[in-house]
């Protein structure tokens, strides 16, 4: 350390002098002597004037506020951001660890552009002017041959100003393959417009709820934003809040919970169709909200009653039907009671019919748009840019028929089916792809069948990544287009996925950019210009710092200074106002989709003689399973019953291992209908019998040899399958068989 | 001048709102430039001042139960202050009871490495650097000037975050002042804890929030009156100075390695 003793002892005389002479100084001098010694061999941090920014993690979804303490240029610590309405303070272990990744190895420090055959990891620098030439013409070449719409983005949000850039490019270039990274998130959004007409994401109160019916929600493994998650699940400890978690295995959620439910793993949809049946018969539901606000009632109160008594539910959950009715009445009789659904952390939407039953529970309890319930919330209106004029090859463009099916005739209601995307490309029936920009998202680690996505990415000829890191899609990337780390960039964090109440965070450059990196934004600007015409002329922003600050208007000053935009007037809609719906009302049975159909398990892939047993993946927040790998802080958190090595464990019952002739520690070989793996046994008594659970968020390629080749990346074993209404996946699991090796 | 009162710093988790989620564990990386290796799988080389452990209740499905317990440093007081079993074995004088504030120290430059103090720390809050620390190129720029890394053959451990004390002294020493109010003072693993699990004070000062919590029994060492706090093997009597707070019964049983039949001494049977 550049301690220079001398001054740091004037300091602390000079501090001392204006006050009482006291002994004081020279103990503290003592202990910082003790306390900071060094030697020349390790490394000696320099010491410097300490200062604080205020900022948000993008990390995950979570929209958490961050403070990072810096000393001189140095970020030196992230700590969470005391008083932001996310996150107030505490932050999770990846956004903990952040600063990892900003001077880490895996950053992708300039533009690359691939020499070698693709995902072998031969590069050659290129100048940005190059890069940015390079995209246009291949874009320009595509465009003037009437192939616009073979031109697709892959993002995780289609929020804030970024993703908004990236869909402006390709409306006015003329592409309608703008696909999102797939979630529950989209489950709730097409329940929330089949059953209330609104297109708008779901908020929960959580805040203000007091009984939690969770199916398979990982409150405290990382669903929603993680961080509100665990406060609001700490402040249910305080207040007598209750929470009640059905799935099959023990996860951290099901131990704090206050009743664990096991149900039979798939059948969630069945068990709360079973709870509407005892609050129906027994009129236990507000008849308020019910009567008045609600259509098609009569008609689902039959068919519930019709096929889904406790007896019959029982059979097929697994659940004796005293505890469903026992459960179905504590729901109903709570003050603010509240069923949420999304297994784990929510990466995979889950079938409609699930999400929409669970929805109908909490109408049958009438808190819709209700303090304490679940709310409709639109995305805030902040981006109004002036609409881009489209010339005859955009339109042409635009019309044509989304490659991955959404809003096809087929699922007409979806609005993102990236799930689909690999088989449109791999079958060749509509189009092919010719060029995918990859923002800020994986694909090649996050979507399932990673067989299946790997062959249609190598179908696309042209692939670009945004990504700040090296990770298995830019890997497998043309070229690389490196963002600025989240600590060197201005971007707007739109509302976080379950917040009640629209809040608009800031990302902010704590340090300088360290590396030859560019703004997404600017990127997408700069291709614009170079495209000329009215592309060019859709971007009309110097850059993206001023497109950005011109978007916020009056609230960037605001943002500046707290560092996020909550929006003091929001309000909430009464129930006349805020149903959509052909009906004017909440809709029990959709009049769009009609008619009701009995609950059928998933059909999960591979047949019971030569799979035996159910895999399934669980979540756990010491392990980022999304666009992040673990950085190595995270990797230490990782238990040896989970990882040893570079062998991951499965969990399984002692009784499932006996049967199977497995031991603790043991290796088996896994195998799936869609791949295989070698891992290692771990007995845990929390898990149902027959079933395997194994971890999201390992196995990776990419990243840094911290984590890369450590464990199997559970995508490797699972495809997926298609909900018939939406589209989306509903795997939540698959058959395997398990093998001494 | 009225001589106030030493100082006993401690802890207070509570085990009903700690959710595993290994916050404090990154947090305390972070803040005390703690190194990292390409494979930390092996656990007992793995130097994590802060540790959370995964306790089961050892019942078979469905009445399994999970329950995770943070363990830094106890800093413990031992049968006289300052008799910690580590500071009484250390024949450096490597490691110190801070009579002022009750943390126990580790001074690097001082250790040699005999690991004596590891033998006999109860809790395994000690860890040994088999290596010299390295950063990959360019992420030594993260590294804090308040806190040295440290070197191959010393043994390390949780300080109770001794530096923010320092610097939290410091500044109200700077503001005429030399008592430090109770929120100047936090470890980075309180800080950082997303459940408001960890809470930190003295436990000296009836007025502190740790205090409170714990209703430590200064006629029995300190010992937690709570009827849902424990310390970690309380019979052992290093009085350490983390107070844990559970209200399953099978959780407060592990902390000190009860026997299956064996009731807990001089508490009153609790629900679950
Ligand atoms: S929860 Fe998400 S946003 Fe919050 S700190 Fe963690 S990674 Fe960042
Ligand atoms: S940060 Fe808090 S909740 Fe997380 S493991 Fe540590 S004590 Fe428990
Ligand atoms: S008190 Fe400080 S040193 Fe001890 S575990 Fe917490 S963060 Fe680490």
């Amino acid at each position: 350390m550049k301690i220079d003793r001398r001054s740091f002892l004037s300091f602390l005389i000079g501090g001392g002098a204006g006050t009482a002479l006291s002994p004081l100084p020279w103990k503290l001098m003592d202990d910082s002597s003790i306390w900071t010694q060094m030697w020349p061999w390790t490394p000696v941090p320099e010491d410097g004037e300490a200062s604080y920014v205020n900022s948000a993690c993008t990390l995950c979804p979570g929209g958490c506020g961050i403070t990072v303490r810096k000393i001189d240029d140095r970020a030196v610590k992230i700590e969470g951001m005391k008083g932001h309405p996310v996150n107030n303070g505490g932050l999770c272990i990846l956004g903990l660890s952040g600063l990892q990744l900003l001077y880490g190895p895996t950053r992708v420090k300039t533009p690359l552009k691939r020499v070698g055959k693709r995902g072998q990891g031969s590069w050659e620098k290129i100048s940005w002017k190059d890069a940015i030439s390079e995209v246009a013409k291949i874009l320009s070449d595509l465009r003037s041959t009437g192939q616009s719409h073979t031109v697709g983005c892959i993002s995780d949000s289609d929020r804030g100003t970024v993703p908004r850039l990236f869909e402006r490019f390709l409306t006015v270039y003329g592409s309608p393959n703008l696909m999102r990274t797939s979630s529950i998130i989209d489950s709730y959004e097409l329940t929330l417009h089949l059953m209330q007409g609104v297109q708008a994401s779901p908020g929960f109160d959580f805040e203000n709820a007091d009984f939690i019916l969770s199916f398979g929600s990982g409150i405290i493994d990382g669903w929603g934003s993680p961080v509100r998650m665990f406060r609001a699940n700490s402040a249910w400890r305080n207040t007598g809040g209750k929470i009640i978690q059905i799935e099959p295995r023990l996860s951290n959620t099901a131990a704090k919970s206050d009743k664990w439910i096991p149900a039979n793993p798939g059948t969630e949809a069945a068990l709360a169709l079973g709870i509407a049946h005892v609050i129906i018969k027994e009129s236990l539901y507000d008849a308020e909200f019910v009567d008045n606000y609600s259509a098609g009632f009569e008609d689902w109160k039959r068919f519930v009653l019709d096929k889904y008594g406790p007896d019959s539910v029982a059979t097929i959950t697994g659940i004796d039907n005293t505890t469903i009715i026992a459960l179905a009445r504590s729901f109903a009789r709570a003050s603010k009671p509240l069923a949420i659904c999304g297994r784990g952390q929510g990466t995979t939407p889950g079938s409609l019919d699930e999400c929409t039953t669970v929805h109908a529970l909490n109408a049958l309890v009438g808190n819709i748009n209700k303090q304490g319930g679940i709310f409709a919330v639109a995305e805030p209106d902040y981006i109004n840019w002036p609409e881009v004029e489209m010339d005859a090859t955009a339109a042409i463009g635009m019309q044509k028929d989304r490659l991955d099916g959404a809003g096809s005739k087929k699922y007409p209601f979806s609005r993102y089916l990236l799930n689909r995307l690999p088989q449109a490309i791999n079958s060749g029936e509509k189009y092919p792809l010719k060029a995918l920009f990859v923002g800020d998202a994986n694909p090649l680690y996050t979507m399932s069948d990673s067989k299946a996505v790997k062959k249609a990415f190598d179908k696309v000829p042209f692939v670009v990544s945004f990504s700040s890191y090296m990770n298995e899609t830019a890997q497998n990337a043309d070229l690389i287009l490196p963002n600025h780390a989240y600590l060197e960039r201005y971007e707007d964090i739109p509302t976080p996925p379950g917040m009640p109440k629209p809040v608009i965070s800031l990302t902010r450059p704590v340090v300088e950019p360290q590396l030859n990196t560019k703004h997404t934004g600017d990127i997408i600007i700069l291709l614009a210009k170079a495209m000329g015409g009215n592309i060019a002329d859709a971007f009309a922003w110097n850059s993206y710092d001023a497109c950005l600050k011109e978007t916020l208007g009056n609230k960037w000053q605001v943002m500046i200074k707290k560092g996020f935009w909550s929006y003091p007037d929001f309000f909430v809609q009464t129930h006349e106002e805020s149903f959509d719906t052909i009906s004017g009302k909440f809709e029990f049975v959709s009049k769009e989709t009609g008619s009701l159909k009995q609950f059928k398990p998933v059909n999960i892939e591979g047949d019971k003689t030569n799979y035996p047993l159910l895999l399934m993946p669980y979540d756990s927040i010491r392990l980022a399973n999304g666009v992040i790998g673990n950085p190595p802080f995270v990797m230490k958190s990782v238990d040896d019953t989970v990882l040893k090595g570079n062998n991951v464990f499965i969990e399984i019952n002692p009784k499932t291992a006996g049967e199977q002739g497995l031991r603790e520690g043991q290796l088996a070989m896994l195998s799936t209908p869609v791949g295989k793996a070698k891992v290692k046994v771990h007995l845990f008594d929390g898990i149902m019998p027959g079933l395997v659970a194994l971890p999201r968020g390992l196995g990776h390629t990419a990243f840094d040899d911290y984590l890369a080749g450590k464990g199997i990346n559970f995508n490797e074993l699972i495809g997926p399958v298609e909900d018939p209404v939406s589209g989306l996946d509903t795997a939540w699991g698959i058959r395997v068989k398990l093998a001494k090796v | 001048m009225k001589h106030k009162k030493a100082k006993k710093y401690g802890m207070v988790i509570d085990l009903d709102k700690c959710t595993g989620c290994g916050s404090c564990m990154v947090a305390c990386m972070a803040e005390n430039n703690v190194p990292f290796r390409k494979d930390e799988s092996n656990k007992l080389l793995s130097i994590t001042w802060m540790r959370v452990y995964k306790l089961t209740n050892g019942k078979p499905f469905p009445n399994t139960d999970i329950c995770y317990l943070p363990r830094p440093c106890m800093h413990c007081e031992g049968q006289h202050e300052g008799h910690s079993p580590c500071v009484t074995v250390c024949p450096a004088i490597a490691t110190d009871y801070n009579i002022e504030t009750g943390i126990v120290s580790q001074i690097y430059t001082r250790c040699f490495g005999c690991r004596y103090c590891m033998a006999s720390c109860p809790y395994h809050a000690r860890y040994f650097n088999w290596w010299d620390p390295v950063w990959p190129d360019g992420m030594e720029k993260y590294l804090s000037p308040n806190v040295s890394p440290r070197m191959r053959g010393v043994v390390e451990k949780c300080s109770f975050c001794f530096h923010k004390y320092q610097l939290a002294k410091e500044k109200a020493f700077m503001k005429g002042r030399r008592e430090l109010k109770e929120d100047e003072y936090q470890t980075a693993c309180t800080q950082a804890c997303p459940a408001d699990a960890i809470t930190f004070g003295d436990l000296n000062n009836p007025n502190h929030a740790v205090y409170r919590m714990a209703k430590p029994d200064p006629k029995h060492h300190g010992r937690p009156t709570n009827p849902h706090a424990f310390r970690l093997l309380e019979r052992l009597g290093t009085n350490p100075k983390v107070y844990y707070l559970s209200s399953r019964e099978w959780v407060r049983r592990a902390g000190d390695n009860y026997l299956e039949n064996e009731s807990i001494a001089k508490k009153p049977a609790h629900h679950e």
